[in-house]
Parts: C-alpha cells; sequence; structure tokens
C-alpha cells in the first residue's frame, strides 16, 4: 500500500460538539500536516499547532497534532491526527484544505479500516466485529440508496448519466469506427452543444441551495463594532444567555453558534466579535479576523453597526439595534429597529428573516445535494467545461471517462460496459 | 437451389483452420523426441505465438497441428492489425512475438486507420498476402532449434497417475504419446463447431475422428463451464470478374511505418483496395432471403459479435440505413481472391449470388466461396487466471478462440501470455508484471477472466481505461523492458531496443532545458508569448509545438530515409505524443496508484462469496464466476461497490487466519 494516495476523514462524530478529529494516513500525512502546521512534533507528543491554508496563510483553527508513524499505527501507515474545535465550518475549511494538497483525497467508506487490514493492524476478533459493523453498514447504504433511488435526485443523475453514456458512447464510435465508415459521426458540434447543455444543468443544481442549509441551518451572522448589542439581540432571539453580555466593549472574543428554529426554518445564529479597526489585544484580534471569516460565510448579515458601514454582502439586514438608548445616531427607515431590552421590533425582524430564508433553502417540493454529491457534481461540471474545450476526440473522451467515473461515485455503478451496450446499440457497427 | 454444386466447395476450406478444425487425419510422425517442456496444440495465430515465446525463453516446445502445411494460415479476412487491434500486434512484436515480422512480410497494402485523430487511437493495418503470411510464420518457427512441430491430430491429454490433475502429456490420434509439464490448448473453434448456409449444414462430427471427440469429452468432462458464440465469414469473390474502373480505390498509404520494429523497410509491392456499397436494392434482396437464413430461423443460439454484425442483422436492425460500405480486399498478389469486408453471411448461396451482384462494380462478380457461419462451444474464461491457466488443473492452459475471443491479433496475444506462463512456470521465473495500466494485452486477459464474454470479444480502445498512455507507437517502450526481463527477447531486438533507449535518453536530456516562450517565437514556433519559461519537454503539451522544432534537428520527410537522420523519426513522434498527453497522464497516475494498492491485496481462491453478507446476489454470483485474485479485480467486477469490497476484504483476512488455524490444529 506504499504508494496509494493518502487519505483523511472526520473520524469523530457529527459536529458541532467540542472538539472534531480528522485523520490523515498515508505516505503524504506528515508532509501534509507540515504544510499546514509548520515544524512537526514528536511522533505521539500531542502538540498545539496553528494550522493554516498553505497558499493563503489564512489561520483555519488552533489544533492539538498527534503523530503515529507506520508501521505502528492503527492503519500500518504514517497517521495524524488533528483535534481541532468541533464547529462546523471549522472541519470543513481543514477538509477543503486538506483536499486541495496534491496527492490527498477524502478517504471512502471503510477505507481507513480496509488499510489497516491490509497491513495487518487488527486481529482475528476485532475483523469478526468489523465485518458484521461493515456488513450492517453496506445495508444502511442499500438502503439508504433504495430511498434514494426513488427521489427524483436519482432520476436526474440517472437522466443525466444515460446521457453522458450516449455521448460517450458517440465519441467513442468516432474514435472506434470511423474509419469503418458505419458511424455516421454526429461531429463535434452536436456533442460539444450536449455537453455545455449538461454543464449548465448541473451548474444550475449546484446554484440551489445545499442540503446541509436544511440539515445544518442558514448562518444567520450577527455582525458590527463592540457593544453595538449583538450578543444581547442574539440573546433575545434565542430566548437565553447563550452569549456573554456584558458592558465591557470586546466580551465576545470567538464566535458563538447557537442553532435555533424560527417558522420552521432551521437557523444557525452566529455572534462575532465586535469589528473595529485596531485592537492591542492578540486573542481579540484573532476573534475579529474570524467574525470577517464569519461574514463572508453568512446566509444573512445582521448588522448592527453604523449605516453602510457593513461588509459587501448580498443579504443585508440593517438594525437599529438599543433604539430604546438615548443619545445615539438613529438609523433610516431601510434598517429594522428593534429593542432587545423591551422587545420591540423582535417579531419583524424574526418574519424578515424567515421570508429570506425561504428563499434560501431548497424548495420543500425538490431535492437537496449534499456536500460529496456537490463535489462529485462540480466535479463532473468542470470536466465537462474541460471536454468542451477541446477538439481532440481522444481528450474529449478523457475528460467524459472522468464524468463517467464521478457519477459511477454517485450511482455506485460501473460504466465501461454499459457505454458498450449503448455504443453496440446505438450504432450499426463494425464488418 | 442445387446444394451439391456447391458442397465440394467445402474442400476449399483446408486453407481455412477455422475449417479444418474440423477435419480429422493421422500423419503422426514418430521419429523424434518425445519429452518436451510445453506442449502447444493448435497452428493458429494463440497456438504459434505461444509455441515460439516459450522456445524463445529456452523451454522444449512441441506445436501439435493436424498438418506441417497449416500452421499461420490466416482463417478468415486477409488484413492483420486495425485499432485496438494494431495494439496488440504492436505489444506481441514488443516481446518479440511473430506476428508483426509476418505481417510485413506479408503486407500488400498498409494502412493507419484514424490517422488524423490522436496517436493512442491510431491503428496500423495491412492487407496480407495469405500465403506469404504463412509462409514467414513458419520461416520462423523453423528457425528456432528448440521448438518442434508434430502434426498429428491431439487425441487426449495426459494425466499424472491417481486422479491427478496434474497435466503430463498429449495423445495423439495414432497411438503414440508424447509427455509434457504443460499443455496448451490453442485449438480454435474444435469444439462443437457447426457451419451454417441457408438450409446447409455440417457438423464438426462428420468428419472428425473419434479421436478429437476424446479430448473434446475431456474438456466438456472437466466442469469447466462452457458456452456457444457465433462467427461468420463473406463469400468470397473473382476479382477477374469485378469491374474495378466504377470503383473509388483505396491505395497504401505512402508513409513508412511498419508493423514490426524490426522491419527496416516495406519489401512487398503494394496493392489498392476498392470500396463499394450495398443498396436498396442489396437489401431488399436480403431481406427476401432473410426467412431461409438460419440466423432469424432460430438455427443459431450462440451470440454473435455486435461490432462485427452480418449483413442480414445489419439490414435487420438497422434497416433505415441506405447502403453499407464495403471494402474489396485483395487476398495476395498472386491470388485473384477478393474479400468483401462487410458482408459477413449465413444467407443460402443463390441470395448470396444475387445480393453480390446488386452491389456497383460487382454486377458480373463470381463468388469463388460462399460465405457462411460458424457456432461453436468456447470455455468461459473465468475459469482461466491472469496467465490463462485452467484453475484447478496443474499444467493446462487455454489461448486464442477457445476462450471465447475473435480476431488473430486477440489470439496471438492470448498465445504470448499463455506461452509466457507456462514457460515461466515450467523454468521457475517470475512472470512479466502486465496490467491494465500498461497493455492492451492485460486489458484484455483482465476482462475475459473477470467479466467472461457474452459474444466474441474483440479488443476496441474504449475498452482500455488508459487508453492515452497505451499507445500503438509506444509499445515497445512499455513492454520490451519486461520482456528482457522474462528472457524473451532475441538478440536482434535487444541490441536494436537498447539503441533505441540510448537515443531516448539523448533526446530526453536534451528535453530538460528550459525555453521561453520569446525564444520559441524568436525561432518562429507558434506559441502564446505569456507562456512563460518552463522545459523544452512541457512546450509539447501545446498542439503547434512539433518536436524537431525543440531539438533542432531535421523534421523527418519522406526524402529522408529511416535511420539517416540524427534520430528516429519513429521515436521522436513516440517521445512527442508523450509530451502531448502528459498532462492527462499526470492525473491518471493516482488512479493508477490506487489500481497497484489494491492489486497487491490478495484474496484467497476458497473465499465464499455466496455467503457473505452485504453483497446483494447478482455480485457474489457474479465475483464466484469470477474469483478475483486481488481486491482490485474484485473492484473491476461489474456492480461491485466500495462498501462490498470492504466486506470481502473482512472475510479474506478472516478466511486467512481460520485456515492457518486449521493447519496449526
Amino acid at each position: 500500500m506504499r504508494s496509494a494516495d493518502t487519505i483523511f476523514a472526520l473520524s469523530s462524530g457529527a459536529p458541532p460538539a467540542a472538539i472534531a478529529i480528522i485523520r490523515i494516513s498515508g505516505t503524504e500525512a506528515f508532509a501534509a500536516v507540515e504544510h499546514m502546521a509548520g515544524e512537526l512534533p514528536l511522533p505521539r507528543n500531542a502538540s498545539l499547532r496553528t494550522l493554516r491554508d498553505p497558499e493563503s496563510r489564512e489561520t483555519l483553527d488552533d489544533a492539538l497534532v498527534l503523530l503515529f508513524p507506520g508501521p505502528n499505527s492503527a492503519t500500518g501507515e504514517n497517521l495524524a491526527e488533528l483535534h481541532l474545535h468541533g464547529g462546523r465550518a471549522v472541519v470543513r475549511a481543514v477538509e477543503r484544505t486538506l483536499g486541495a494538497i496534491p496527492g490527498l483525497r477524502q478517504a471512502e467508506a471503510g477505507e481507513f479500516t480496509r488499510r489497516a487490514f491490509a497491513h495487518g493492524r487488527m486481529d482475528l476478533n476485532e475483523a469478526e466485529g468489523l465485518a458484521d459493523l461493515l456488513s450492517a453498514e453496506t445495508e444502511w447504504q442499500r438502503r439508504a440508496a433504495t430511498r434514494m433511488m426513488q427521489g427524483s435526485f436519482s432520476a436526474q443523475i440517472e437522466t443525466w448519466r444515460s446521457e453522458i453514456l450516449k455521448l460517450s458512447a458517440m465519441v467513442e464510435a468516432d474514435l472506434d469506427f470511423s474509419d469503418e465508415d458505419d458511424v455516421e459521426s454526429a461531429g463535434n458540434p452536436y456533442i460539444t452543444d450536449a455537453i455545455s447543455i449538461m454543464a449548465q444543468s448541473i451548474s444550475t443544481l449546484l446554484d440551489q441551495p445545499p442540503a446541509e442549509k436544511l440539515r445544518d441551518g442558514l448562518r444567520v451572522v450577527l455582525g458590527g463594532p463592540p457593544n453595538s448589542g449583538k450578543s444581547t439581540l442574539l440573546n433575545a432571539l434565542v430566548g437565553r444567555d447563550a452569549a456573554i453580555v456584558s458592558e465591557i466593549a470586546g466580551t465576545t472574543r470567538d464566535r458563538i453558534e447557537v442553532p435555533l428554529a424560527l417558522g420552521g426554518v432551521p437557523l444557525l445564529l452566529v455572534d462575532t466579535a465586535g469589528v473595529h479597526d485596531e485592537s492591542e489585544d492578540q486573542i481579540e484580534q484573532i476573534g475579529i479576523d474570524r467574525a470577517r471569516d464569519a461574514f463572508s460565510a453568512a446566509d444573512i448579515l445582521l448588522w448592527l453597526g453604523p449605516e453602510g458601514e457593513a461588509p459587501i454582502h448580498s443579504y443585508l439586514i440593517e438594525i437599529d439595534a438599543k433604539s430604546d438608548v438615548s443619545n445615539r445616531m438613529g438609523k433610516s427607515e431601510i434598517a429594522i429597529s428593534l429593542s432587545a431590552e423591551t422587545g420591540t421590533g423582535l417579531s419583524e425582524l424574526k418574519s424578515a428573516i424567515v421570508d429570506a430564508a425561504r428563499d434560501m433553502l431548497p424548495p420543500a417540493d425538490s431535492f437537496a445535494v449534499n456536500a460529496r454529491q456537490r463535489a462529485l457534481l462540480a466535479a463532473c461540471r468542470e470536466e465537462l467545461r474541460n471536454a468542451v474545450q477541446s477538439i481532440d476526440g481522444l481528450v474529449v473522451a478523457e475528460h467524459l471517462r472522468q464524468v463517467r467515473l464521478c457519477f459511477d461515485a454517485l450511482t455506485g455503478r460501473a460504466a465501461t460496459e454499459d457505454m458498450l451496450d449503448m455504443l453496440f446499440g446505438r450504432f450499426c457497427i463494425g464488418k | 437451389m442445387n446444394k451439391s454444386r456447391y458442397c465440394s466447395t467445402w474442400n476449399i476450406s483446408v486453407d481455412y483452420p477455422l475449417l479444418t478444425a474440423l477435419d480429422g487425419w493421422s500423419k503422426g510422425d514418430s521419429n523424434m523426441a518425445q519429452n518436451f517442456d510445453i506442449i502447444v496444440v493448435g497452428g493458429g495465430h494463440a497456438g504459434t505465438e505461444a509455441a515460439a515465446v516459450a522456445a524463445r525463453m529456452g523451454a522444449r516446445v512441441a506445436l501439435v497441428s493436424f498438418d506441417k502445411d497449416t500452421i499461420g494460415a490466416m482463417s478468415c479476412n486477409p488484413a492483420i492489425g486495425g485499432l485496438g487491434k494494431g495494439h496488440l500486434v504492436r505489444e506481441v512484436d514488443a516481446f518479440d512475438g511473430l506476428i508483426g515480422r509476418a505481417a510485413d512480410d506479408a503486407a500488400i497494402h498498409y494502412r493507419m486507420l484514424n490517422a488524423s485523430k490522436g496517436a493512442a487511437v491510431q491503428g496500423p493495418r495491412i492487407q496480407a498476402d495469405r500465403k506469404l503470411f504463412k509462409a514467414s510464420i513458419q520461416r520462423q518457427l523453423a528457425a528456432m532449434p528448440n521448438l518442434h512441430v508434430v502434426a498429428g491430430e491431439a487425441a487426449a491429454l495426459l494425466f499424472a497417475p491417481g486422479g491427478s490433475s496434474r497435466v503430463t502429456g498429449l495423445a495423439l490420434a495414432d497411438g503414440s504419446e508424447i509427455n509434457s509439464k504443460a499443455v496448451i490448448l490453442a485449438t480454435g473453434t474444435f469444439l462443437g463447431g457447426k457451419l451454417f448456409r441457408g438450409e446447409e449444414r455440417l457438423t464438426g462430427g462428420r468428419i472428425g475422428e473419434n479421436a478429437a471427440h476424446i479430448l473434446a469429452q475431456q474438456i466438456r468432462g472437466a466442469g469447466l463451464p462452457m458456452a456457444r458464440l457465433k462467427t461468420g465469414t463473406p463469400p468470397r469473390l473473382d476479382g477477374r470478374t469485378i469491374d474495378w474502373s466504377k470503383l473509388p480505390q483505396q491505395p497504401s498509404d505512402d508513409g513508412l511505418w511498419t508493423m514490426s520494429m524490426l522491419t527496416r523497410e516495406r519489401i512487398n509491392p503494394q496493392l489498392f483496395c476498392a470500396i463499394t456499397r450495398t443498396n436498396e436494392h442489396t437489401h431488399d434482396i436480403i431481406r427476401s432471403g432473410l426467412d431461409r437464413s438460419p440466423l432469424f430461423g432460430g438455427d443459431i443460439e450462440g451470440q454473435g459479435p455486435r461490432y462485427c454484425p452480418s449483413i442480414e442483422d445489419k439490414i435487420h436492425r438497422f434497416g433505415d440505413r441506405d447502403g453499407h460500405q464495403v471494402f474489396l480486399e485483395p487476398e495476395g498478389l498472386d491470388s485473384y481472391l477478393i474479400y468483401p469486408n462487410g458482408i459477413s453471411t449465413s444467407l443460402p448461396v443463390d441470395i448470396q449470388d444475387a445480393m453480390v451482384r446488386s452491389m456497383a462494380g460487382l454486377e458480373n462478380c463470381t463468388i469463388a466461396v460462399p460465405g457462411y457461419a460458424v457456432e461453436y462451444d468456447h470455455i468461459d474464461p473465468r475459469a482461466l487466471d491472469h496467465g490463462l491457466a485452467v484453475q484447478g488443473f496443474d499444467g493446462l492452459y487455454c489461448a486464442g478462440q477457445i476462450n471465447g475471443t475473435t480476431g488473430y491479433e486477440e489470439a496471438a496475444a492470448q498465445g504470448l501470455i499463455a506461452g509466457m506462463a507456462a514457460a515461466c512456470a515450467v523454468l521457475e521465473r517470475e512472470g512479466p508484471e502486465i496490467n491494465r495500466s500498461n497493455s492492451y494485452m492485460a486489458v484484455m486477459v483482465d476482462d475475459l477472466v473477470l467479466q467472461g464474454v457474452t459474444e466474441p470479444y474483440r479488443m476496441l480502445t474504449a475498452r482500455a481505461e488508459y487508453r492515452l498512455r497505451l499507445r500503438a507507437d509506444n509499445a515497445a517502450t512499455r513492454l520490451t523492458p519486461f520482456a528482457l526481463a522474462v528472457g524473451c527477447v532475441g538478440q536482434e531486438r535487444t541490441a536494436s531496443f537498447r539503441e533505441r533507449e540510448n537515443c531516448r535518453a539523448e533526446i530526453m536530456s536534451e528535453l530538460t532545458a528550459n525555453v521561453s516562450a520569446d525564444a520559441l517565437l524568436r525561432m518562429g514556433v507558434d506559441v502564446k508569448r505569456d507562456a512563460g519559461r518552463m522545459p523544452r519537454f512541457d512546450w509539447l503539451r501545446f498542439p503547434t509545438v512539433q518536436i524537431t522544432e525543440l531539438l533542432d534537428v531535421a523534421p523527418p520527410s519522406e526524402d529522408v530515409p529511416r535511420g539517416t537522420s540524427r534520430y528516429d523519426a519513429a521515436l521522436l513522434s513516440e517521445i512527442e505524443q508523450d509530451g502531448r498527453y502528459a498532462p492527462y497522464l499526470d492525473r491518471q497516475d493516482a488512479e493508477i496508484r490506487n489500481l497497484a494498492a489494491n492489486e497487491r491485496i490478495a484474496l484467497p481462491a476458497h473465499l465464499d462469496y455466496m455467503d457473505m453478507p452485504g453483497l446483494s446476489k447478482e455480485m457474489s454470483e457474479r465475483l464466484s464466476a469470477a474469483r478475483p485474485a486481488s481486491l482490485a479485480e474484485a473492484a473491476r467486477v461489474r456492480g461491485v461497490t466500495p462498501a462490498a469490497l470492504a466486506v470481502i476484504l473482512v472475510h479474506a483476512k478472516r478466511g486467512e487466519v481460520s485456515v492457518r488455524q486449521e493447519q496449526a490444529a
């Protein structure tokens, strides 16, 4: 297994949780950690490291890093564990960064286990137990797949899949049989058009709100300068003391995330550190940086700062908070005016959020696509766009093969034989 | 219809081993050494390559054939190569095989198929003079001191005493026995062959001796899974009765390429092919005979090849087409026979006559031998391992059409694989590490032993996932190192390959130097000014950049004979193509690395897929038939999911432990 890809996956439960553990296994595991964390800790010594994106140097998280050199690791390969703060955004950011490192990819179902077996790291008893577990997993997958198959998502994938098989068959027919004249070469324009259309439909699907929005909730981020009343508003919306509220500016040094349902719409309220230009306090500065990240990840931004000074955002609600405090500069009429103390304007804000949310969530009568499916579909679209760029049938065929691999991963079916069936079913080929 | 008029024409079949496989006679040669390492049964394309590669490796080989004279005969179309098939020829050639050189010795028309497309799907193809081809194969075999041709009919396999499954040799129909450590069956369609032409039937049993029957019975009795397939051949035309002036001609191409790397230049006079077409009238004639066709009367049960349908199949399935192209291919320099490629048929002879005469240029054409269909049994190749050894036997191999394939090239490649595997077993050598990422041969064998066949298997470039790296022009580079390691390469090729590799190293070292877009523009190379600076080799990914521009050597031209310029034009073009697709090859590397990792995880042969929880019934059945030897192979069996692989692996490991415990106890 020495030369196999290095794999990674979230190995603890689904976030949010107190901590999240990402495991990385394979030859490149330590190099990947070094990319993100700088100097490597000693093997089997838990050490605190700041993880950064190797490209942008953006801070991802402060994490405990543990290294287990192979072959005496759980998988028998070099194995690294990153103990992160257990927020979804943190986990996602680290996963995204790992995925961008060449030679690394997300582990498939059961792959850590498979590697552990392959390296003889499990004894018979463990294998027995795992066999049951894994067959349970496949049974679960089967049922899950059956459920999906009845859904419109699978129907859509199946339509695309058969379209791509048809296009592949046309390209392959042109490559393998054109000299026999039995193939009426459909010519590039037809194929190119069909490929572009499919890329466009995939885009349309990808533009729809992802399934996680429904599962995890829309991110409603509260932003503004210190002491503008963000935490007070959060508490008012939630109805409990989730964020620390005090008169001292800069109390909320880190982000606070609270799940909440309003009118049946799942939301994730995110309180942020007050944003101001300079902070002497290093920790507060980190909080401010994170707040800025939170703004860009927000679905809805509630801005409590001075009107017009909010970060640019596609869905911004200006809030005139602390309306019961005298001696303050009010906002214009566009803003929702409210007092968290008295509850004035709170229901107006709630219905504004719910209205906004309706546009951002997957329509109830449609299907939603989860992150794994989105990643595969985005890869499909990328391959399709590249295919359109090429005039070399061989290269087009290679891109379409990659698309077929992606659809295979989505549907769990193998395509080469299906493509040949399509090829021979459609064309009168051969001498 | 006058049946008797045509019955005599069955005898023309002597030229066609497809048919001679059904003939029987006894010409056993008793004056020879009776002890060999390997016996090969059958002198077709699979048998000759199998015998030759084993002999090149140093094994003592007996090649048993009905008739010494038919060894190396071409049974169907007079052509070698094509798309996918040309790749196989070059790959066999890379192992110093026979077929490439024989093709060049016999070539009377060269054509690079797909010449306008990317190099990976270009397919070298030649028209061969049948006599010259056969003569070349026989000449090459005669030059091998440890290969003996035994004229005789294989009657039965010999096994070690006590009901052993270890093969010890072969009994011939004349009662003599020859001994060996391995036997390779390359007998084509000898099992249950049945010929069809209109209402006429000819079964193998008619002329076949009882002896051939015993071998067939042994195969059938061995519990091997069998299935039935069908193939066909078109009528042969008398070229003297064709009006060539009416037809567009296709001359041999004017390139310098050859089928074998060792062939210096083309030697034979080149003939042209011509093209005619079927038309509505032809189709009407065919439809009028469909009720007398064995294909449509339900007489033929075997599945025919979808990619090589009979003309009646084409008309039946794709009736809206107004015509189908027919290539008129010469069968030899001194033969008037013409092979009309595209009208394979088993229609009655009168219909065949009318059909042929309905086409332009063929109005007065005479059929020399009518076409026919052949139905035959084959072994389900899933009973074989990747060396084409029959599982459950010790020393028994099968190669060629008997495994459900079609085509000379597919047969030759299997012969090479089986011959090499048998010789490696006998001589205790490591076999070459060929796999789907380095050869079409391995793609074919892997497809056969894992997926089985539902129609005669023909190589297509679409079957190879890693097609971009498996080009016909780089077969030697890909495979000759394996061939050298296994010891099947003669002196001439060894020297020529080493020289080529030295040149390659020189060229590659020149190509590592950086060059900027500006410098290239000054030299008149068409590149984008802002493309920057990179190693010369990396510039090759742009189709406008020629390797000769980067190396400062004269571009190859027709005026410069091969070998006179500083570097061989074929080698330059190969490296240029490597560069063209380099970005895609790099991307595929990760895919291939995973494949290799899973390839190293062995699955035991006794694994019981039927009672493995978590596998669907269909998956269990396919896995049971395929018996994958590694996790990667299991992954390639149709319909197997990643989660299923985890289950398989757990069970495999569990099996290993319990076997160990049993052994300890």
